[in-house]
């Protein structure tokens, strides 16, 4: 019969064709000689890749590549060091003279000097340019002029910022802030290119930076090829020839591939593929502490959640959460149990201490009903926690953190979560103030500093403060730290305010979270730093 | 009072018994070939009947208990009734037959295989999977009658009038009709539930209804205006009964089977959809215990647990496969050419 | 036929209109995209405001509805929120969803059909039974368990394909995604095939041919067969259509970065822009893909005339 017949030659069409296929993959040249090609997952980045509009990790990873600032951060330590910078003077802690290392070039051959960092600020502080990373320039006087908070802007460039050499300008803060240049490591700080402000379209298409790699092609939305730029003149060049960065939508799509061959790097292996990662990859599967934390935040502006004796119950729900079970199980140790609101990889001498929390972080069934019970029972009867179902590996926690509630509290309807749809549709709700339970609240930090886990997130009004917390003490604390010149007394007050957030229990702090990652085979010396972003320059291929 | 001649729809009607390209076998849905398979062979069926009615030779009996005596005789129709007999027992008393309580989960035993007392496991929460896949029947089975019965009802209604009344209402209630067809249901899904944070079922029903009643409502047209052309209406008509007596007394008894049959086969599709809006994170949300939530949280654990993918999946399979074949027999047995 | 087609091509515009405006207030419904822009963070009130000027997300609805659509038709379809073209999107999207779709049209037709002829001229024999009982399961089960069982066993398993797909998306790699995407329909065009060809079976004109004494396969090829395969290219035909826009499951999981890719990438990020140009395009294909098959219709079954 004809038509049974062409269904065996299409069948056999098939096969041959998947067999084809089979052998394919890996891709790039191989050899231990430094030019071998590694890929890597990616996310498509949200926003336009110019360096003060990137404030998610994906954009950041190719900027990270891309470019080179003042300052970078130690992968192992954190530690802000002179990158670009020659040297940084301040007397008063208010004023600081900046001078550029002489040598530097944009890939382009330009020369990196005092004034492509100032045009670069200038434009990541104006209002007009939609950079959504401007506030960073907020400490720089003129901030306000060039980004009012409202009306049109009255100048172009901020006065605090003057060009006085060529390898030299001068900043000037609107008040004394001690570890300013430590912020300078972040991307927002990156020096730019005229071409950057010359053609601009052609920029975003292909950006040009002075980092060790260039973006040899862009293809919107699938891949991004990253080579090594072989005249790059700092000490920290590509070990590789370069960097396939491909996009996927599914992260559990990306670590199939891993195994399958046909992808070097994941660097944020999805929750449900953890337990297999140890057998499937071996040591080939890194897991360190990022300066990521995990917290429950609280709508204070419900007066459900506001009232007197809302203290226990929120310590209540903290101590009903079995948090070791859950790293365990769900994260499968790749995120550690919280017992403070900022991050170990900030050392103690950053001032990380464990254990602040005390017995509020404590797994103790009996302990948290009782509490419970004091403070006057759940609000509603039922707690909603409440995240974003989009991204991230959100629901697994959420649905385990309130079964243990459930479980502790002996009532299956004691806790549900809350999925919201999409990202941008949760962070609506968060800025409305329309949240009528806790919510999920992660916080990547921008620089190592303790003063970046607590000032934005739980100073009255600051810009991630999604709970609308608000203490006078913990304030009081906090100004005084940033006030003081002496590293160590502001670490000193910044955990006294720390204090006063475990009193009241302000955010539930959950769990630190660690970069996770595999590789392949092909690839050696494949580290995360603490923002859980690969060191790509140090990875060899081969 | 007699209309002189039935005004002609917009489409031309192709001569011989033949359907109308646009309300036959062309409407895809968008839905996936399930939707349109409940569509053309609704299609198919209402065109097999022809403009004058059924069989044209022997009728002593009536089309429906033709029909039923058909049924009863076919194994099909008998195994896929008894299914679905079993899944409303299920649903209305689940405890029956599954003792324990879904949402209890002991996140020590995650992912652990059966073991006695816990014949399916458990899944990546540490709950028991036999209790919740017994007790996701309520919710499946909820969601796909009422999202049929909010899509025939509208379908039919809005249908049925504009293949009455013809012209120009006709030819509005057409493209109004073109336009929900034309957005993709995953995506209009998506887009719609994204906003929803409310835990009940409704909003689902509600998008479902909202974008599934095109597919009844081109049915109902059709099989309306072959219908109203038929002898004993044109007959009515001339002994002067009134518009609303002749579409309710004349017309709907004879033009409903098609709906009846596509209805039948939409409801599993609406099941099977409810677990891709699921797995897609707009579906339903917890507490509500649904094989949708837990095929789509099941999914990222394919590799260590596939059993607790496999038996939510496996029920919901079945329970679409047996809805798809209800339909299909009562098709087989409505439709006389294929007797 | 040249009035039928100008008054379809009329009927298009109102339902082009309103599908579109449709569209357009679904993900204007969803809310302000702004804020998700910022991360983790409150987008600072100066910024967002400006970026809401900029999108025009600060004029009424009506008003952003004319403007875009008054844009789509100089073919400026917008910006995304990463400040990339739509255009541009759409330039590397498209090609990649149009050859997934060729390979599940082309599984439909050849395996679909060929199914279904086997099964309609041995009705009520095993083979026919078994077919059978395979389409409903086919049908039965959702497109993401398929998807997802056959890249675990074939990807990952068995390592016989690539469990996704690389970014030029070449046939040879779509060949699964294809087959997964048109799994569903295969199983409908199986089923509509058979019940064509099981009823034209007996039709008098195939009764004719054999008594006429011709050998038998060319009764089945060319009395049979195109006369039976009319409804079935009709649905193949408005089946593109849906194929296309309904890829966002298949894309999703075999990571194709395709049409149901950045619909989906869209509206996780409420980016109207997107996701209504994208809309728009496949509103369009819909429409020119509905009325291709009607004229297909008249041109295989001569009994047809649009008048």
């Amino acid at each position: 019969m004809r038509g049974a017949r062409h269904a065996t030659w299409i069948a056999g069409a098939a096969a041959v064709a998947l067999a084809a296929t089979a052998c394919g993959g890996g891709g790039g040249s191989d050899g231990g000689d430094g030019s071998g090609v590694l890929s890597s997952s990616w996310g498509d980045p949200q926003n336009p890749l110019e360096p003060a509009n990137t404030n998610e990790v994906q954009g950041g990873k190719v900027l990270d590549m891309v470019f080179r600032g003042l300052k970078r951060y130690d992968a192992k330590t954190g530690e802000a060091k002179d990158m670009l910078a020659e040297k940084i003077e301040t007397s008063d802690s208010q004023n600081f003279t900046v001078t550029v290392e002489d040598g530097w070039t944009f890939s382009n051959g330009e020369k990196v000097t005092a004034r492509s960092f100032v045009d670069a600020w200038n434009y990541g502080a104006s209002l007009k340019n939609n950079q959504k990373n401007a506030y960073f320039f907020a400490y720089i006087d003129g901030y306000d002029e060039v980004h009012p908070e409202s009306g049109k802007q009255s100048a172009d460039t901020m006065s605090g910022l003057k060009v006085t050499g060529e390898r030299t300008f001068t900043i000037r803060l609107d008040q004394k802030f001690s570890t300013f240049p430590d912020t300078l490591g972040y991307a927002a700080f990156a020096p730019l290119p005229r071409a950057f402000f010359d053609d601009h379209d052609a920029w975003l298409k292909k950006p040009v930076g002075n980092g060790p790699y260039t973006v040899e092609s862009y293809t919107k939305g699938s891949q991004m090829s990253l080579r090594k730029w072989d005249d790059y003149p700092g000490d920290d060049k590509a070990e590789n020839g370069g960097v396939d960065l491909k996009v996927y939508t599914d992260n559990n799509t990306a670590y199939t591939d891993l195994m399958a061959g046909n992808l070097d790097l994941v660097d944020d292996v999805p929750a449900s593929q953890l337990k297999n990662a140890k057998s499937d990859l071996g040591d080939r599967y890194i897991n360190t502490p990022a300066g990521i934390i995990q917290t429950l935040a609280f709508p204070f502006y419900d007066d459900d959640w506001n009232k007197d004796g809302g203290e226990k119950v929120r310590k209540g729900l903290s101590m009903a959460i079995d948090r070791d079970q859950i790293t365990d199980t769900i994260f499968q140790k790749t995120r550690t149990p919280a017992t403070d609101w900022t991050s170990p990889v900030l050392g103690d001498d950053g001032g990380y201490e464990k254990g602040l929390c005390g017995d509020a972080c404590e797994y103790d069934p009996e302990q948290a009903k009782k509490l419970i019970e004091e403070g006057g029972g759940l609000p509603g009867g039922q707690v909603k926690i409440s995240y974003n179902a989009d991204t991230g590996s959100h629901r697994e926690w959420v649905d385990a953190v309130c079964n243990s509630i459930n479980n502790a509290l002996d009532n299956d309807k004691a806790c549900v979560g809350s999925p919201v749809g999409t990202f941008a549709d949760y962070r609506n709700r968060i800025t409305q103030s329309k949240m009528s339970g806790p919510f999920r609240a992660g916080w990547q930090m921008d620089y190592p500093l303790i003063q970046n886990f607590l000032q934005p997130l739980y100073y009255t009004n600051a810009s991630s403060n999604d709970g609308k917390w608000s203490d006078k003490e913990f304030d009081g604390l906090v100004d005084k730290a940033n006030a003081e010149t002496d590293t160590g007394k502001a670490v000193q007050y910044f955990q006294q305010a720390e204090e006063v957030l475990r009193d009241e229990m302000a955010a539930i702090p959950l769990w630190y979270q660690n970069g996770s990652a595999g590789y392949s085979d092909r690839l050696s010396d494949v580290a995360l730093n603490q923002f859980s972003v690969p060191v790509y320059n140090e990875i060899k291929v081969g | 009072m007699p209309e002189p001649q039935p005004p002609r729809p917009p489409q031309s009607e192709p001569p011989g018994g033949g359907r109308a390209p646009e309300d036959g076998a062309v409407a895809a849905t968008g839905m996936g070939g399930a939707m349109d398979l409940a569509t053309s062979e609704g299609a198919t069926l209402e065109g097999a009947r022809g403009p004058d009615g059924a069989g044209p030779r022997d009728r002593p009996r009536s089309l429906w208990s033709d029909a039923w005596r058909d049924l009863r005789r076919n194994p099909v129709f008998l195994v896929s009734a008894l299914l679905i007999l079993f899944l409303v027992f299920v649903s209305l008393w689940p405890s029956a037959i599954a003792p324990g309580n879904p949402l209890a989960c002991d996140l020590a035993k995650a992912q652990e295989g059966s073991q006695p007392g816990h014949p399916f496991g458990f899944n990546g929460q540490g709950c028991d999977v036999y209790t919740r896949t017994v007790y996701g029947a309520r919710v499946s089975v909820t969601v796909g009658v009422l999202a049929t019965l909010g899509v025939a009802v509208l379908g039919s209604v809005l249908g049925g009038l504009a293949g009455f009344f013809g012209g120009v209402w006709d030819a509005i209630l057409s493209r109004i009709t073109d336009i929900f067809f034309a957005i993709p249901v995953v995506l209009g899904g998506l887009v719609l539930l994204s906003v929803v944070t409310s835990s009940t079922i409704w909003p689902v029903i509600g998008f479902m209804v909202l974008l599934g009643w095109p597919q009844i409502s081109r049915i109902a047209r059709g099989s309306v205006i072959t219908a109203r052309q038929n002898d004993y209406v044109q007959a009515a008509r001339a002994l002067g009964a009134s518009s609303p007596r002749m579409l309710l007394r004349h017309i709907a008894p004879n033009a409903v089977a098609p709906v009846i049959v596509v209805a039948t086969i939409a409801l599993g599709t609406y099941i099977a959809l409810e677990a891709t809006l699921s797995y897609l994170g707009v579906g339903l949300k917890p507490p509500t215990v649904s094989w949708g939530i837990d095929i789509s949280s099941a999914s990222a654990y394919i590799r260590q647990a596939p059993h607790a993918l496999l038996w939510p999946a496996g029920a919901l399979a079945v329970t679409v496969l047996a809805f798809i074949m209800l339909g299909d027999a009562v098709r087989d047995a409505l439709d006389p050419k294929l007797r | 036929m040249g009035r039928y087609v100008i008054r379809r091509l009329l009927q298009m515009i109102p339902v082009f209109v309103g599908a579109t405006l449709l569209i357009f207030l679904m993900v204007n419904v969803m809310g302000d995209p702004v804020a998700g822009l910022c991360g983790d963070k409150e987008c600072d009130p100066a910024t967002a405001a400006q970026l809401r000027r900029e999108f025009g997300l600060d004029k009424p609805v009506w008003q952003q509805y004319l403007t875009y659509m008054g844009n789509v038709f100089t073919g400026d379809f917008g910006t995304a929120f990463n400040g990339q073209k739509v255009t541009e999107l759409m330039s590397t999207a498209f090609p990649v969803t149009i050859r997934l779709t060729v390979v599940a049209v082309l599984f439909e037709i050849v395996v679909g059909i060929a199914l279904g002829v086997v099964t309609g001229l041995r009705r009520g024999r095993p083979v026919d039974t078994a077919v059978l009982v395979l389409t409903l399961v086919v049908i039965s089960v959702p497109t993401f368990v398929t998807g997802l069982l056959l890249q675990l066993l074939l990807g990952v398993q068995w390592s016989w394909i690539r469990p996704s797909v690389s970014a030029e998306a070449p046939f040879g790699e779509l060949i699964v995604p294809g087959l997964v995407l048109a799994s569903v329909s295969l199983a409908y065009v199986t089923r509509l095939t058979r019940t064509s060809i099981a009823e034209n079976r007996r039709a008098d004109y195939v009764r004719t041919a054999i008594a006429k004494g011709l050998p038998r396969r060319r009764v089945v090829t060319r009395h049979l067969l195109r006369n039976s395969l009319i409804p079935v290219v009709t649905f193949i035909g408005t089946d593109v259509g849906a194929l296309m826009g309904g890829a966002i499951v298949t894309e999703r999981i075999f990571n194709i970065h395709g049409v149901g890719f950045q619909l989906y990438q869209g509206i996780l990020r409420q980016n109207t822009q997107t996701v209504v140009g994208f809309v728009t395009v496949l509103v369009l294909v819909f429409l020119v893909a509905n009325l291709l098959v009607d004229l297909l219709y008249a041109v295989l079954d001569p009994r047809i005339r649009y008048a």
